[in-house]
């Protein structure tokens, strides 16, 4: 199954003078088990796509399927579809409202109308996986928490909510490399251990090139496309065109290649590079 | 004399309450005029702190903080202080304030009362500085991510500022919005001299200063230019940082046992040090 958007337009403020098409006849498949990046430079729409993938915002034209259920509908089928999908906006830290993390994280499960027990049960759950140590943290105020720790109470409370298909704005902007790196390999467990399907929006496109099966890029609210990572990162134009860059991985493999290194230049991650430029130097006889 | 000059600056948080917290402790550190230093360090090893003292938005808790020779802690310059360095946040909706462009970069200039001709001059001078001064009519929500970072920093340079302290200016910012305030920063430091500190996670931005200063857990740890700094990837990690990617490649290359002698540190170090 999957998320299916169906020549989905959205306009803001319509029949106004400030009336703007954010996106602009979407078609786009995001599909179950796999980690689907969408990419495109500020404004160009991610924002509001994303909306619709759980009826946050209604489309001005077209359907979103989840799992084959139209979720435009009011009907308690469609209400269920949407809870599928879990999202974590941009800075989701500055969501934090309750006094103690546990409450907060409590706040989804009982909302949808879990048992305590059960909401209880999750909530250890989803702190357990984003290490925060139960014992330790559960009855302090968010506020109290580090920025990286903010982040990852607040991430908690979604997964909670045990989503079918996590959506994920930014998650690592603002963290240190530690900390995007320890983080993105939660998510990358969370899709391993429980096959959650994972829609990663972000600008680093490191990040895509290291966990993303697919790459969806936007631009100007238009699909510009849709690709494996390799596929995407062949075509510099495009990526460009759409106001983002290659991996820094795939910029050094090129100018390498430019400067006479015989290189295959598929590799756009760390160990696939380097596995291409020995191979290349050791056939030129340099090692 | 430095610039700035920090003398075993530490810094507590709500001294002598409940929730105390010690952020930054005995850092010695100096600045010369004209200088482009980057400030590395974990979330919450206490960077944006210390650069919160160099305008005396934060005072010492002991130690001191000296800005081209005068005590942050003497009140009768905190003015004089505040004119010199001027600040620039990470999210850039939080430090627009007016409905317009060049009501917004000329806040500053006229708050301290400044002749409206001159007011009208500067601002003209600080948007074509950042290269926005089509946009000097603009509504600040019009605009991208690095364009209202670009304005903001038009806000200090209105005021004449010898300095910016620019604290992870491009942490929301996509790569056009990082490259647009990138290059603005690194030319308003050569071209005229204005001293910049610039904190940052992005390990590309801090190889382009001239210096580095790394924080670990409320110290400051090392300091160098990015070549020394960045030699160290053991140190790097182990602190929770990162080098940038060319250097980690020619670390991975070596550990393969691929012979780099050279320090690398950018994309063409490492063309150089394999096409050769």
């Amino acid at each position: 199954m999957s998320i299916e958007l169906k020549n989905i337009s959205y306009t803001y403020m319509p029949k106004t003078p400030f009336e703007h098409l954010a996106l602009d006849d979407i078609s786009i498949t995001i599909p179950e088990g796999k980690i689907t990046a969408i990419a495109g430079h500020t404004g160009s729409g991610k924002s509001t796509l994303i909306q619709h993938f759980n009826g946050l915002l209604k489309p001005s034209k077209g359907t979103i399927l989840v799992d084959g259920v139209d979720i435009g509908k009011k009907n308690t089928e469609a209400k269920a579809a949407r809870r599928k999908v879990g999202i974590v906006f941009q800075y989701p830290e500055y969501q934090l409202f309750e006094e103690t993390i546990a409450k907060d994280i409590a706040f989804g499960p009982r909302n949808i109308g879990c048992s305590e027990d059960e909401t209880q049960e999750r909530v250890k759950q989803a702190m357990d996986f984003v290490n925060l140590d139960y014992d330790k943290y559960a009855h302090r105020s968010p506020f109290q928490l580090s920025g990286g720790q903010k982040r990852r109470a607040a991430i908690a409370g979604i997964l909670a909510l045990q989503p079918k298909y996590l959506v994920l704005d930014e998650p690592t902007a603002g963290l240190d490399p530690k900390g995007r790196e320890s983080l993105m390999e939660k998510f990358r467990r969370l899709h391993k251990e429980k096959g959650t399907t994972i829609v990663l929006i972000s600008h680093n496109m490191d990040n895509i090139a290291s966990y993303a099966d697919n790459v969806i890029i936007l631009n100007k609210g238009k699909v510009t496309m849709e690709a494996t990572p390799e596929e995407a990162f062949s075509k510099k134009e495009i990526i460009s065109q759409a106001g983002l860059e290659l991996p820094e991985v795939k910029t050094i493999m090129n100018e390498l290649a430019q400067n006479g290194l015989e290189i295959q230049n598929n590799a756009y991650t760390m160990d696939k590079a380097v596995e291409e430029i020995i191979e290349a130097l050791r056939r030129k006889g340099k090692c | 004399m430095s610039f700035i000059e920090c003398v075993d600056l530490t810094h507590i948080y709500n001294a002598g309450m409940e929730n105390e917290m010690l952020a930054v402790e005995n850092v010695n550190i100096k600045i010369e005029e004209g200088e482009f230093v980057a400030i590395l360090g974990t979330n919450g090893s206490g960077k944006s702190t210390l650069a919160k003292h160099f305008n005396g938005l934060l005072l010492p808790s002991s130690g001191k903080c000296l800005v081209d020779g005068m005590d942050t802690k003497d009140e009768e310059h905190t003015y004089d202080i505040r004119r010199q360095i001027g600040m620039v946040f990470q999210n850039p909706d939080n430090q627009i304030i007016a409905a317009i462009v060049e009501d917004d970069v000329g806040f500053g200039p006229e708050n301290i009362g400044l002749d409206p001709h001159e007011i009208r001059r500067n601002v003209t001078a600080a948007l074509r500085a950042v290269d926005m001064e089509e946009y000097r009519h603009f509504s600040p929500h019009h605009l991208s991510g690095g364009q209202k970072q670009r304005v903001a920093i038009a806000g200090a340079l209105a005021m004449n500022t010898k300095c910016l302290v620019l604290d992870e200016p491009t942490a929301m910012l996509d790569p056009r919005g990082r490259h647009e305030v990138m290059e603005t920063v690194s030319r308003l430091n050569k071209e005229r001299g204005i001293t910049t500190v610039y904190i940052t996670h992005f390990m590309e931005e801090a190889a382009m200063a001239d210096r580095i200063f790394v924080m670990d857990q409320k110290h400051l740890v090392a300091s160098g230019t990015p070549r020394e700094i960045f030699r160290d990837i053991g140190a790097m990690k182990k602190r929770g940082l990162a080098v940038p990617m060319a250097a980690e490649m020619a670390y991975r290359l070596q550990q393969k046992g691929i012979r780099i002698t050279e320090s690398i540190i950018n994309t063409e170090d490492l063309v150089r040090a394999i096409c050769q």
